[in-house]
Formats: structure tokens, sequence, C-alpha cells
């Protein structure tokens, strides 16, 4: 995209805009009569508020201006591809933002009557079936709030299991690939586990004899990401899962990345015992920004003692459907259960979301989005190899990845001096977001890229030839990339700045305190 | 035709495409998975997933309007329920903000350069809850009030190795179980503390006989969940800290407009439920979960979730905004993190900060009197209805509160129900209430004219026993 530039508006922080008297939004007026009745306004001295808040003072105009000028220097889908890999960026489609951005959504009150909102029930009932048969698993709930919540909710079930079977003493360790997301070991550790890593092998499947080394009685469970974080699908899956159960471990299956098999294969299909999904990843709910999401858990029917099943253990709240009435209620949470994640049943709108994606797509349209993401991942690495001499592609050789693919910039660097985040920068320069850089951990200078089956052709192509055209210039001029970005509302970031304890700034209120030497550095 | 939400599946290009790669069809790209796990297209096509067919756009509007016709919503009058998600107008401001594409559709902003205007958007929902709480520290949200206080707790154990926490007896009961689920892992354990029965006010003596070396923290609600405002706030926090218990409070923000804020009242981390700041109720999500401590570098260590914070360019010319203290976090921490959120509730802090911005320092002021005025008339109100005790709880209280029937209250409810009034949450079941006794929440939207026929179908319900 020649010619991007990002608005430079250099709008000052809502704090210090605004005029006292000014106000953007009216408050209905008080009724005469309400104010007789009550009489004076009063509350105990010990908690009355003595000073406003230190809000701004502003009219809706400048209220709308300030925040359509910031929209202006962000980046979204709308705008162009975002192949961050992991993230899986769709389009986010339009005819799902109504109904989840719905009125008649967003006044209903979760403790209203069940009668009152069965249209919604049914919605969220039949949702969790569609999910059981995208995966193959028995039982999903929609509770979790993200997919490290769902991560969490997953973690939790396995505690209990082992709780529930008396063996929870010796049961204390969770294993995790060295390739996985940073949540899987971040959940295993809220969950009271230790977290163990387990190596990658050169073909990109996990390391099984060092599997089987670090298995024992003490395993609780494995977290395992399929396909990997490196785009590959773990071919020894099915030893993977035998392994485990050998020693009565459960099998967590991190499905964010679900978008490589959907339409192919089925977790469940495979034995794993517990999944999560990410809805604002694989089934096109927006991302916010960073937020909200919603990560159901999906479980097997599995024993775990006398007549308790996987799914009596699952946090939230059961959506049942009674034939004899066709009507749907809310359960739960049970005895047996993990309890509660947070206060509600889940993230509606971003469920709803995801129910007309899948109403619109069915079956069919789902396996297509499945090969189409899969299909646009091989083309780029196709062109990549063959059109560029500076990007390598580690770990699994020829074979062929799935929803990403991640490419090292190391042979680059080498050379020239220019990082990964060299050439994430001289992507944004041309208007398309960049890779999702460093990670996994286990590949050197990481571009890692998902272009999902929303982009089309001519921008994997025209990707590419920026990516050619980055290693061009790094090896003509390699001073060049390190003034990059040029065409964003900002340069480089000082970091150093930004968490130094004298010099960070979580809040206005900081840079306030601060500036008038009422506030030490941060220790 | 391709279908309009995947551009390469025209067939000319996926051949093309095909070719590049080298391969005849696209099932070559699926050769690793094991022979037994794989699914033909015609067997996955077969599964029950969605109405067996792809759906044009006017097919989906008639199906969702079909079930949306199955959705009763209550507007006028809107439910007068909170119980921790409350009923409040949402401004057109607010959701014209957050449905554009460049906010909506963007991911966290990792690339810093060309997200500055997202990052500053949630630096500002920051900063304005920061002056609304009169705390330092701000985190770019939790996913809402209960996950903050879990995480909240699990930051106390971190930061004292105690595991012991004192809440009210009468709080949330769905924080509290959250609050558990989240603290099982870890040996925490939730102790009540008595709450007077006469006025709502967490009883001291109950407190100071609870709290010792163990105690990691102390929890209290302001507003608590039955709508009492703790008059006792400040001394709860000396009492904490007395003992080497980190003091924590629970807000709904709009009542902070009016109410001393945590801040000067000792709290060292405040947890709270952002969705009334134009949120809407949305059947219960998504909400913004509120996490905030004061300035000490002890706390801000073991703090969760992502932070945004205000720095420059290199070349120092610029001001620039950037994720902050990312240490803490699971990308780079991994198994040491201090925890392992990283989706959160991003644009609903956004909409929070344009809330917040649209209100202001006297609109806030203004609704927050607004809503402890109607909510008092209705108490009022209600009360001179013969065997209505309202308000049940003679602490001070705004928006949220308590009232014993001459009934059942789940009677009352059904009662209410058949008239079109949805109000009420019963709260048998929680500390020492009865199956007769019901949380009543007043906001601004409601008008007069509802709270009158309120009272007036609470009469009739009244007088039908
Ligand atoms: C592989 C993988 N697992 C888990 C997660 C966590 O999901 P969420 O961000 O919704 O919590 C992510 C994304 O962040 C991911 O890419």
């Amino acid at each position: 995209m020649e010619g991007y530039r990002q608005a430079v508006w250099r709008e000052p922080v809502i704090l210090e805009l605004g005029l006292e008297g000014r106000g953007g939004f009216k408050i209905p007026e008080l009724e005469r009569e309400i104010v007789d009745s009550v009489g004076e306004f009063k509350l105990p001295e010990s908690v009355s508020r003595r000073e406003p808040p230190g809000l701004p003072s502003l009219s809706e105009v400048e209220v709308v201006r300030h925040f359509t000028r910031l929209s202006q220097m962000s980046y979204g889908v709308d705008l162009g591809p975002v192949p961050l890999g992991s993230c899986t960026m769709k389009y986010n489609p339009k005819i799902a933002l109504k109904y989840a951005f719905d009125d008649r959504l967003s006044s209903l009150h979760p403790l209203q009557d069940q009668d009152t909102v069965q249209g919604l029930l049914e919605l969220l009932y039949r949702l969790e079936q569609w999910l059981k048969a995208i995966t193959g698993m028995d039982y999903c709930s929609v509770h979790p709030a993200a997919g490290a919540q769902g991560e969490l909710a997953g973690a939790l079930i396995i505690r209990k299991y082992h709780e529930l079977r008396g063996n929870l003493g010796v049961k204390r360790e969770i294993i995790v690939p060295d390739s996985a997301h940073g949540t899987n070991p971040a959940t295993g550790s809220m969950a009271g586990f230790k977290v163990v890593e387990v190596p990658t092998g050169e073909d990109g499947n996990i390391d099984i004899e060092a599997l089987k080394a670090a298995v024992g009685e003490e395993t609780a469970g494995f977290m395992i990401t399929n396909p990997s974080t490196l785009g590959l699908f773990e071919e020894r899956i099915l030893d993977v899962v035998e392994i485990i159960h050998g020693v009565d471990g459960l099998v967590y299956y991190d499905g964010a990345n679900l978008n490589g098999i959907m339409g192919r294969a089925r977790p469940g299909d495979a034995g794993v015992d517990i999944l999560h999904l990410n809805l604002h990843k694989t089934f096109s709910a927006p991302h916010g920004g960073g937020g909200p999401g919603a990560g159901p858990v999906c479980v097997k029917d599995r024993v775990v003692t006398g007549s308790v099943r996987l799914r009596d253990l699952v946090p939230g709240f059961r959506i049942v459907y009674e034939e004899s009435t066709g009507k749907y209620r809310l359960e739960g949470p049970g005895q047996h259960s993990v309890g509660l994640l947070r206060a509600w049943i889940g993230n509606v709108s971003q469920l709803v979301w995801a129910y007309v994606y899948i109403a619109v797509m069915g079956a069919k349209g789902l396996r297509e989005s499945g090969e189409i993401s899969v299909l646009n991942t091989n083309y780029f690495l196709a062109k990549v190899k063959r059109e560029t001499t500076m990007y390598t592609v580690p770990y699994g050789g020829d074979r062929f990845r799935k929803h990403e693919a991640v490419v090292s910039a190391e042979k680059l660097r080498d050379e020239t001096g220019v990082t990964a985040e060299d050439v994430a920068k001289g992507l944004l320069d041309s208007g398309f977001y960049a890779p999702t850089i460093y990670f996994p951990l286990i590949v050197k200078e990481a571009l890692m890229v998902e272009f999902t089956e929303s982009e089309t052709k001519e921008s994997i192509d025209a990707y590419v030839n920026r990516l050619k055209a980055i290693e061009e210039i790094a090896l003509k001029d390699p001073g060049e990339p390190k003034k990059w970005p040029l065409n964003t509302s900002v340069g480089r970031i000082d970091y150093v700045k930004a968490n130094h304890p004298k010099t960070v700034t979580p809040t206005w209120r900081v840079k306030v305190l601060r500036d008038k030497g009422l506030l030490g550095p941060l220790r | 035709m391709g279908h309009p939400w995947i551009p390469n599946s025209v067939e000319s290009v996926r051949r093309e495409m095909l070719e590049v790669i080298g391969v005849g069809s696209v099932d070559d790209l699926y050769s690793d998975i094991p022979e037994s796990l794989r699914l033909k297209p015609e067997e996955w096509d077969k599964l029950p997933i969605g109405f067996g067919r792809i759906l044009s756009e006017p097919e989906i509007a008639r199906h969702m309007e079909e079930l949306f016709s199955k959705i009763e919503s209550y507007r006028s009058p809107a439910p007068f329920m909170g119980g921790g998600v409350w009923p409040h107008h949402v401004p057109e401001a607010v959701k014209y903000v957050v449905s554009r594409g460049e906010f909506l559709t963007a991911y966290t902003p990792y690339q810093a350069e060309i997200s500055q205007g997202l990052m500053q958007a949630l630096f500002e929902y920051q900063s304005l809850v920061a002056e609304l709480l009169e705390m330092e520290v701000v985190n770019g949200s939790m996913y809402d009030w209960s996950s903050a206080l879990g995480e909240a707790l699990l930051m106390a154990i971190r930061v004292n190795g105690r595991r012991k926490f004192l809440v009210p007896e009468t709080m949330n009961p769905r924080h509290r179980r959250v609050a558990e689920t989240y603290t099982w892992p870890h040996d925490g354990r939730l102790v009540s503390v008595k709450v007077d029965r006469r006025t709502g006010l967490l009883d001291l003596n109950d407190l100071e006989s609870k709290v010792d070396g163990e105690t990691a923290a102390v929890y209290i609600e302001y507003p608590a969940y039955t709508g009492v405002i703790e008059e006792n706030a400040a001394l709860i926090g000396d009492i904490a800290h007395r003992k080497g218990a980190i003091y924590i409070m629970g807000v709904e923000p709009i009542s902070m407009a009016i109410l001393k804020p945590p801040g000067s009242l000792g709290a060292d981390i405040a947890v709270g439920e952002g969705q009334p700041l134009g949120l809407g109720l949305n059947y219960g999500g998504p909400c913004l979960g509120i996490l905030a401590v004061k300035w000490d570098g002890e706390l801000v260590k073991q703090m969760p979730g992502r932070i945004i914070g205000l720095t420059s360019t290199v070349d120092g010319v610029e001001r620039a905004f950037a994720m902050i203290l990312q240490t803490r976090e699971q990308h780079i921490r991994r198994a040491k993190a201090t925890s392992n959120i990283t989706t959160n509730e991003a644009l609903m802090a956004a909409a929070a900060a344009v809330y917040l911005s649209l209100l202001g320092r006297n609109g806030l002021v203004e609704l927050a009197k607004h809503i402890w005025y109607k909510s008092h008339y209705a108490a009022k109100r209600l009360s001179s209805i013969e065997g209505i005790e309202a308000p049940l709880l003679e602490g001070e209280f705004i928006m949220d509160f308590t009232l014993r029937l001459p009934l059942e209250a789940e009677r009352f409810r059904s009662f209410l129900k058949s008239r079109k009034i949805m109000a009420g949450i019963p709260l048998g079941g929680l500390a020492w209430f009865t199956s007769r006794d019901l949380l009543l929440t007043v906001t601004e939207v409601h008008s007069r004219n509802d709270i009158d026929r309120l009272v007036e179908v609470t009469g009739e319900a009244v007088r039908g026993v």
C-alpha cells in the first residue's frame, strides 16, 4: 500500500481538555415531587466526598471529536490485513455486529425471569451444541470470558478431577511444550500446579522421548496446542494422549488455533479430555483492541469417580433444555463444579456474534474457512521461500503449515543487523499490520504470520513484496530500517522511560502529582 | 460466486495459489494429520453445525429476528434490578465510538506506533478511573468485578504470604463464589465477618476478633451488595493495616462521584465493576473489571493484566503511549507471571472512558445524586405500604436497597412480572436474610412514573396476600 500515512493529530490527553461548566450528557431533571418527598441530599460525614472527582468537563462535540481522532490513530481489520500469528484476525461481519450490539440484548438483566429470555437461552444452547459438533467433544460451556479464562477453567477441572479421585497430593505437575503460548504455563501456575516444560523436536513435533522422561506419577495433565504455535499439526498427538492417559493425567487442548484444522479433523476424536476455543479468533467475534473475548470450555464425558463425570466439574451455568415444556433454563453451578469464574453466564454479545457467524457458515462454510486459511498460509510461505533470500523457515522442514507460519529473520539480522522488529516497523510503514514477533520463543527473530481466510491473494502478494523490499533495503543500507516507522502517527517509542521507576506513568494522575513533586519513584 | 467473507474462495484464485504451492488440491495440505483422525469433507459437512447450508444475509436476519422475538426486554420500566450489573442509560456517543472499526476490529496494541489512538483511549480510561478512585495505578481492565476481586486476593497472597480473607457475610454471593474459585488452588480461605442486622454495617468487634497474623486481606464492598454505604470504611482499613493485612475495597463507580474515594480511605487495592459506565446489561456480559492500586512498587509488581503508560518517542520529541511493566505478564514471564490474563475488556474500557468524559466532573456528581434521590424516593414510597419494611437496613444507601415483604419474594416477583414489571433480587439464603427479603434497584432510567407504578403494583401484590 504505497502512500500510506496514518493520521497525526497530536491529540491532548482528555484530562487536559475542557472548560468548567461544559457537559456532554444531560442528566434527566429530577421531578419536584421527588425532591420534596425525600428532602435534602445528605450523606454521612465520614464517607461524603468533598471535591467532585478530577474528571474533565467537555461537550459531546468535543468528546466525539477527540475519540474519533484517536480512532484514526489506530488500526484494525476493517482497514487492512492484521496477520498477527496466533491471533486469527478474521474479518468481523457487520451483520453479526448488528445483533451483538442490539438494544434488545443490551437491556437484558441476567437475573430477569428466564421465561423472558427464552430466545437468548435457545441461541446459547444451540451455540454449545454446535461447538460440540465442531470439536468432537461431549459438553461445552460458554462461561469463560476469554481464552485464558477457558484455560483456567480447564486447569481447574484437572485439579478437581484429581482431588475427587483423592490424588491431588501426588498430582502436582502440568506439562507444557516450550512452544506453548504464555497463557498455558501461566494458567498451570494459577491453578496451583508446578509447570514443567518439554522441548520441541526439529520436525516441529513435541519431542516424545523428552515427554516420556518428563511424565510420571506426579503428572496431573498436559497442555497441548494443536496445530502448534509453529503452525504445524502435532503428528504424534495420539501417542501423546496415550502417554498422558497412561499415568492418569488429563490432556488439555488449547483450541485457539482451531482454524488450522477446522473442517478436516476434530480434537475430540484424538481423545483429548478438555479444550477451550477462542470465539474472538476462530469464530469471527472482534478483538476490540484487546477484548472482550469469549473462551468456551469443552470436555469429554469421562468418568471422574462413581457417577461424577468431567462435565459436572465444568464452571459456570448449565443451559438445560426441557423437552416436556419446550423451555430452556439455567442451572448450577452444581456441587462438583469448580465454581464460577465470572459473576454471570458469559460474554453474551461475543457469543451472539459467534452464533451469527456459525449459523451463516454452517459446516461447509466453516470447512471452507479452515481450508482457505491453510491455503493462504502455504501460499504465503511458498512465495517467501521462492522470492526472498533472507527469511528462513525453521522447524518442520518442508511440512505444510496450517493456520500460520513462523518465519525467522535471523539470517537478515546476522548479515545486516536488521531485526524482526525492524521488519515489523517496515511493514507498518506500508499500511500493513506487522506479524507477531519474537514468538514462539524457540524461534530466533520470529515473524509469526497468520492471514486467515479473510485476506485476498492480492494483499498476500503485496505483503511478500514488502518483505522483499525490506530485505533489499536492509542489504543496501542497513541503517535505514532503524529509522522506521515513518508513516505512523509516531515514530519508535522510548520503553526505558516508559518503565523506569522515576518516569513510569501509568495514569495522568501520576504525571500531575510527580510534576508537583508529590510523588517519588515507584518502589 | 465466492463466499462474501472469504475472498480467495473463488475457484480460479484457489487453483492459481495451489499451483504456486505445488500441490494438486487442498487435501494435500492436511496430509500430516494421522489418517484415523482425518475427516472427509463429506463427513464433516454432515455434522450438525449451523443449518445445513450457507445462509444469505436476509436469511440470517430473519432467523435472528425470530430468536429475538422470544426475548422480552424490559425498557419501560427497565428492570428494578442490580446485584452487580445495573440498568443505566448508554449514551449514543459511547455506542458510536466503540463501533468504529479502528477500535472494534483492532487487536491488542502490540505494535505501538500504529496503535497510539487505541492506547491513548485506554490510558485515558486508566487515568479517569484513577481520578474517580484517587488511586495512582489502574490496569487496562479485568473481565469483571468478581474476577478482579479473585485476582486481588491472589495478589495479597503473593505480597504477604498469608491465606485468610475476611469478607462481609452479606457480600455479593456470585462474587464470593468467583473469589473462592480463584483462591481455591492456593489454599485461600474466605471467612465471613458479621454485618449488623439493623444497619447493614460491618460489625467492627467481629472484625477485630477475626483479623490476625494469618489474614492476607480484608475486603469490603462500597457501597455494599445491600446498597448500604459502609460509614466505617476508613476505620476498617486501619484495623486491617494494624495486623499487616491488605485492605481491598470493591466499588460501584457512579457512586464514587459523591462518596469518599478508596484512595482517601486507606485502600491498598480497589476493584469494581465498570459496567455502569456506558456498557449496558447484555445479560451479564461483557462487563469491565476495575483493578487499581496505590503508588506502591510492591503492589504494582504483583498487579495482573495490561497497563498502558505515557512516555515519549525515542528521540524525545513527541508524546507516546506504550504497554508498560510487561515483565509481570504471561507472554514474558510465562509460569511466573502474576496472572494468565491477556485478552481483557479493552473495548469496554474505551467505552467507559467515553462515558466518563461525557458526564465529566459535574455530570457524574449530578447523576449520582439523581440516583440517590430516586432510590430514596422509591424506598420511602414503598415503606408507606402496610406490611413492607423499606429499607430493611437503616444504613445510608444509594441505588440498591433491601426490603422485607409480607409475602415470599419469589411470589412477589411473579406477581410483578404479570404486570410487566421486572423487579428485585431475592435475598433468601444470604447471611440472615429471609425468603421475604428483596434487593431492589432504582437508577436514572426509572422515571417517577415508573417508580409510582412499581409502588402501586407492589401495593396490589401485598394486598393480594
Ligand atoms: C495459542 C493461544 N492460546 C491462548 C490464548 C489466550 O487467549 P485470550 O487472549 O483470549 O485469553 C491465545 C491468545 O492470546 C493464543 O494465541
